[in-house]
C-alpha cells in the first residue's frame, strides 16, 4: 500500500456508509411490501406507503447504489490512473455531505416534503445539497484522470465520465422549481410538459445511474475476478457511444398511450428496441470474455455474481424494450409487472455486480482475505433465490391483473370491477414480501461477513487477491 | 484518440446526450401546452382545491393512484373520457402516476359524493371491504393555513380572491384533498357525453331467476352496500345513501336507470357493472324482503327484528 500511495481509508468508509443505506432500503422495502398486504401496518401520518415508498427508492439508489459507486470508483480510478485520488480532503468532505444528505433526505421525505416526482422527491433545498455533492465528486474524479500517470483510459474510466456528465444535465433540468417555502416547490413545467422531462430524467436516471456505473464496475472486476482480459475492445467502444447516445431519445417509452405527442412515443419505442444492441453489446463482451473460463463459475464465487448480474442486465434490457412496444405497454403499464421487472435490475444486476465489487476490494482495503467463502455462497443464493420470486411472482400478479383490468363480457361491459382485480392480488404480495425477507437475509450475511473479515487477523493475501 | 484525452471524451459524450435530449425533450416544448391544446372549461385550482392538491402530494398519494386515462377501451369504460394534454396545463407538478395499486383518479370528481370521501378517507374498508388503502385519519385534525395558501395561489399566477382565501379559516386538509379531488375530471365538457347509454326498450331478462337474485346479492355486497343499508338501522349513522327498505313496488326500469345512471347528486353510477350485473341487482332488491338476510352476509344486521 505504501509504494503506491493509494487511499484506501476513503474507500472504506464509502464502503461502509453505503452498505448501511442499502439495508435501511431493503428493510423498508420489505415494511412497504408487508404494508400492502397488512394495511394496518400503515403508521400515519409519518409511516405511510406514500411516504416510505419514495424513502425505499431514494435508500436504494442514492444511498447504496450512489454510495457503493462513490467508494467503488474512487478505488478503480486510482488504480487505472496509476496514481493516488487527486484530493482526499475533498473525497473525505464529501463522504460527510452524502450522509448529511441522505440523512436530511430520509426526514424530510418522513416529513411529507417531496416534489412527487418518482425518483426526484427530494425538494429543493435537498436538491441543491446533491448538486454539491455531485460537483465535488465529479472534481475529484476528473482530476485524478486529468493528472493520469496512465496514458490509456480503461472502459471503466468511460462509463464513469458519461455518468458525470449525464447525471448532472439530468438532476439539474428536471429539478427546475418555483420555491414557496423552505420545504415547498412547485415544478418548472406544466402538465404534459412535466410528464415529458420528469420521464426523460427518470429513464435516464436508469441509464446514468443504474446502467453506466455497473458496468465500470463490471468491465473492471470481472477481468480482475478471472484472470482474462475483456473479449473485444473495439465491441465495448461500439457499445459504450451507442448506449449513451440511444438512451436518451426512450424516456417517452414510460408515457405509452398519454397525452405525450405521439411522434415522441414512436421515438422512444423505437430506440428502445435499438438500445438491445448495445447493451447485449456489454452482455456479450462479458460472456465470450469467459471463453475456457467457464469452470470458474463453480470454483470462483466473484465470477458467479458477474455473471449472473450480467445475465440479468441481458434479460433486463430485452424486457424493458419489449415493454415499450405499444401493445404490450397497454397491457403491463400501472401494474404490477412493472416493479417486477424493475426488482431484477436493481436487486439482480445492480446489486449481485456492487455485492460482487464489494467482496473484490474487501481484501484490498482490509489487508485480509474474505472471511467465509461458503457465506459469500450462501449470501449469493439467498439474494438470488429472493429476487427470482420477487420477480416472477409480481410478473404473474400483473399479467393476472392486466387481463381482468382487461377482461369484457359479451354485452360489452368490463367483467371485474377494479376492486375485485386488487383482492385477487394479495397472495402475490405475501409471496414479494416473504422474497424479501430472503434478500434481507442475505444482505444480513453479506454484512456478517464483512464484519467477521475487518475483525480476522492481518494475514498475507494470496497472489489472487493480491491480483485485484 | 478520446480514449487518451478525457476532456475530449467528456465533450463527446455531452453531445451525444444532447442530441436525443432536444429532440424529445427541449423541442417539444414548442407543441405542448400551446393554444391548440387548450380547453375553455379547464380553469386553474381555487384555493381550497391547491391545498388539497399538495396534501395529495404530500401524503404520496401517486404511489398508488394515476391520473391519466389511456385510450384503451378498457380504460375509457373503467374511468371514462381519455385525457387530453389541455386538461394538466396548470398541472405543477403532472401526478399522471406510475401505478394502479388504487384505481385512476384522472375522472373521480363527483363520482361520489363528499361524504363518500370522508368516510373512505377515515376507514377505506368500510366502504371497500377488500381494500388495502391506508386510512387517512389525521387530515381532519390538519387546518389549512390561509395566508401560506394565498402565498402558493400567487406563486403559481392562479386568479383569486380575498373571500375565497378568508373561506379557507376553519378548513381543515381533509375538507380540502376532497375538494381537490371532486375537481378532478369534472370539468371536461365532453365527460358527460362520454357516458355510456342504454340502446333499446328495457327489458328485465331475470324476473324470479334464483340464480341471478343470488348472483345480484353478491353484486349488492361489492358495489351498494357500503353507502346502503337493506334496513332502518338506528345505530348505523355513518351511512352515506338512504336505506333501501321497501324496493318490493319500485318501477323494475326507474331502478334500473338510477343504477346505471346514477342520480347526477351524489349517487354515482354503476354503468361500469354492465347491463347484465345491474339487471342481477334489481332483481335482488325487488326479490329482498326486510329481514330475510340469507346469503347476504353482514355482521350488523345480527339481531334485526322480525
Amino acid at each position: 500500500m505504501e509504494k503506491t500511495g493509494y487511499n484506501y481509508d476513503i474507500v472504506k468508509s464509502y464502503v461502509h456508509w453505503s452498505i448501511l443505506w442499502g439495508t435501511v432500503a431493503v428493510l423498508v422495502g420489505v415494511l412497504i411490501a408487508f404494508q400492502l398486504v397488512y394495511p394496518s401496518l400503515n403508521l400515519e401520518p409519518y409511516l405511510t406507503y406514500g411516504r416510505l415508498r419514495p424513502l425505499h427508492t431514494n435508500a436504494g439508489i442514492f444511498g447504496w447504489g450512489i454510495g457503493s459507486f462513490f467508494a467503488l470508483f474512487f478505488y478503480i480510478v486510482q488504480r487505472l490512473c496509476r496514481r493516488p485520488l487527486w484530493s482526499v480532503g475533498l473525497a473525505r468532505f464529501q463522504l460527510y455531505f452524502f450522509n448529511a444528505t441522505i440523512i436530511a433526505a430520509a426526514v424530510t421525505l418522513l416529513l411529507g416534503f417531496n416534489t412527487s416526482k418518482e425518483y426526484h422527491e427530494l425538494e429543493w433545498p435537498l436538491d441543491i445539497m446533491v448538486v454539491i455533492l455531485w460537483v465535488v465528486f465529479s472534481i475529484n474524479i476528473i482530476m485524478t484522470i486529468v493528472k493520469r500517470k496512465e496514458e490509456h483510459m480503461y472502459i471503466s474510466l468511460w462509463y464513469m465520465l458519461a455518468t458525470i456528465v449525464g447525471v448532472a444535465v439530468l438532476y439539474i433540468v428536471n429539478a427546475a422549481e418555483i420555491p414557496v417555502s423552505l420545504f415547498k416547490s412547485y415544478s418548472a413545467y406544466a402538465g404534459t410538459n412535466d410528464a415529458n422531462v420528469q420521464w426523460w430524467f427518470g429513464h435516464n436516471a436508469v441509464a446514468m445511474v443504474l446502467t453506466a456505473p455497473p458496468l465500470a464496475i463490471f468491465y473492471y472486476f470481472l477481468p480482475k475476478s478471472t484472470g482474462v482480459p475483456i473479449y473485444s475492445h473495439r465491441m465495448s467502444i461500439i457499445a459504450f457511444w451507442s448506449l449513451i447516445f440511444m438512451y436518451l431519445w426512450t424516456g417517452a417509452h414510460h408515457l405509452i398511450w398519454t397525452p405525450v405527442p405521439d411522434w415522441i412515443q414512436t421515438l422512444a419505442l423505437v430506440f428502445s428496441l435499438m438500445l438491445i444492441a448495445p447493451s447485449w453489446g456489454s452482455v456479450f463482451n462479458g460472456y465470450l470474455s469467459m471463453g475456457g473460463q467457464w469452470h470458474q463459475m463453480r470454483e470462483n464465487y466473484l465470477v458467479k455474481f458477474f455473471i449472473l448480474g450480467i445475465t440479468f442486465y441481458g434479460l433486463q434490457t430485452l424486457q424493458g424494450p419489449s415493454q415499450a412496444v405499444r401493445t404490450f405497454s397497454a397491457f403491463i403499464h400501472f401494474t404490477e409487472w412493472v416493479p417486477g421487472h424493475v426488482h431484477m435490475g436493481t436487486m439482480g444486476w445492480v446489486s449481485m455486480v456492487l455485492f460482487a465489487g464489494v467482496y473484490c476490494i474487501f481484501p484490498k482495503i482490509y489487508g485480509r482475505e474474505v472471511y467465509s467463502i461458503p457465506l459469500a455462497n450462501l449470501h449469493f443464493w439467498l439474494v438470488l433465490i429472493g429476487q427470482l420470486i420477487y420477480s416472477v411472482s409480481m410478473w404473474i400478479a400483473g399479467i393476472q391483473q392486466a387481463s381482468m383490468w382487461h377482461s369484457m363480457n359479451p354485452d360489452g361491459n368490463l367483467t371485474y370491477t377494479f376492486v375485485e382485480t386488487l383482492a385477487q392480488l394479495y397472495p402475490y404480495w405475501t409471496i414479494r414480501a416473504v422474497s424479501g425477507v430472503i434478500y434481507l437475509a442475505g444482505v444480513l450475511v453479506f454484512i456478517y461477513n464483512l464484519i467477521m473479515t475487518a475483525r480476522s487477523p492481518e494475514a498475507s493475501l494470496s497472489a489472487a487477491a493480491q491480483n485485484v | 484518440m478520446w480514449e487518451k484525452k478525457p476532456i475530449l471524451l467528456l465533450v463527446l459524450a455531452t453531445l451525444a446526450i444532447m442530441v436525443g435530449t432536444v429532440i424529445t425533450m427541449v423541442l417539444p416544448f414548442k407543441w405542448i401546452n400551446g393554444e391548440g391544446d387548450r380547453i375553455a372549461s379547464v380553469k386553474p385550482y381555487n384555493a381550497l382545491q391547491l391545498a388539497g392538491r399538495d396534501v395529495y402530494i404530500r401524503e404520496g398519494c401517486n404511489n398508488c393512484h394515476s391520473q391519466v386515462v389511456r385510450p384503451l377501451v378498457a380504460d375509457v369504460l373503467r374511468y371514462g373520457d381519455y385525457s387530453k394534454s389541455g386538461e394538466f396545463v396548470y398541472d405543477q407538478p403532472h401526478l399522471w402516476g406510475s401505478r394502479r395499486m388504487g384505481p385512476d383518479l384522472a375522472r373521480v370528481g363527483g363520482k361520489y359524493p363528499d361524504a363518500w370521501h370522508v368516510q373512505h378517507m377515515k376507514q377505506p374498508k368500510v366502504m371497500i371491504p377488500q381494500s388495502n388503502m391506508p386510512a387517512y385519519t389525521a387530515l381532519v385534525g390538519n387546518a389549512i393555513d390561509p395566508a401560506y395558501t394565498e402565498k402558493k395561489m400567487k406563486v403559481l399566477g392562479f386568479p383569486y380572491n380575498q373571500a375565497e382565501i378568508q373561506a379557507l379559516a376553519g378548513k381543515t386538509e381533509l375538507d380540502a384533498l376532497i375538494a381537490y379531488l371532486q375537481k378532478l375530471g369534472s370539468d371536461i365538457p365532453w365527460r358527460q357525453q362520454a357516458k355510456a347509454v342504454v340502446v333499446g326498450d328495457l327489458v328485465n331478462p331475470f324476473v324470479n331467476d334464483a340464480a341471478a337474485i343470488a348472483e345480484g346479492a353478491k353484486l349488492f355486497d361489492s358495489n351498494c352496500d357500503s353507502c346502503h343499508d337493506l334496513k332502518m338501522e338506528s345505530d348505523d349513522t355513518d351511512d352515506v345513501g338512504p336505506p333501501l327498505t321497501n324496493m318490493k313496488d319500485f318501477d323494475e326500469n326507474d331502478l334500473f336507470t338510477l343504477i346505471h345512471d346514477g342520480t347526477g347528486a351524489g349517487m354515482p353510477s354503476f354503468a361500469s357493472i354492465g347491463v347484465t350485473g345491474i339487471w342481477k341487482i334489481v332483481n335482488f332488491l325487488k326479490n329482498h324482503k326486510e329481514g330475510d338476510d340469507e346469503g347476504h352476509k353482514k355482521g350488523d344486521d345480527e339481531g334485526h327484528e322480525k
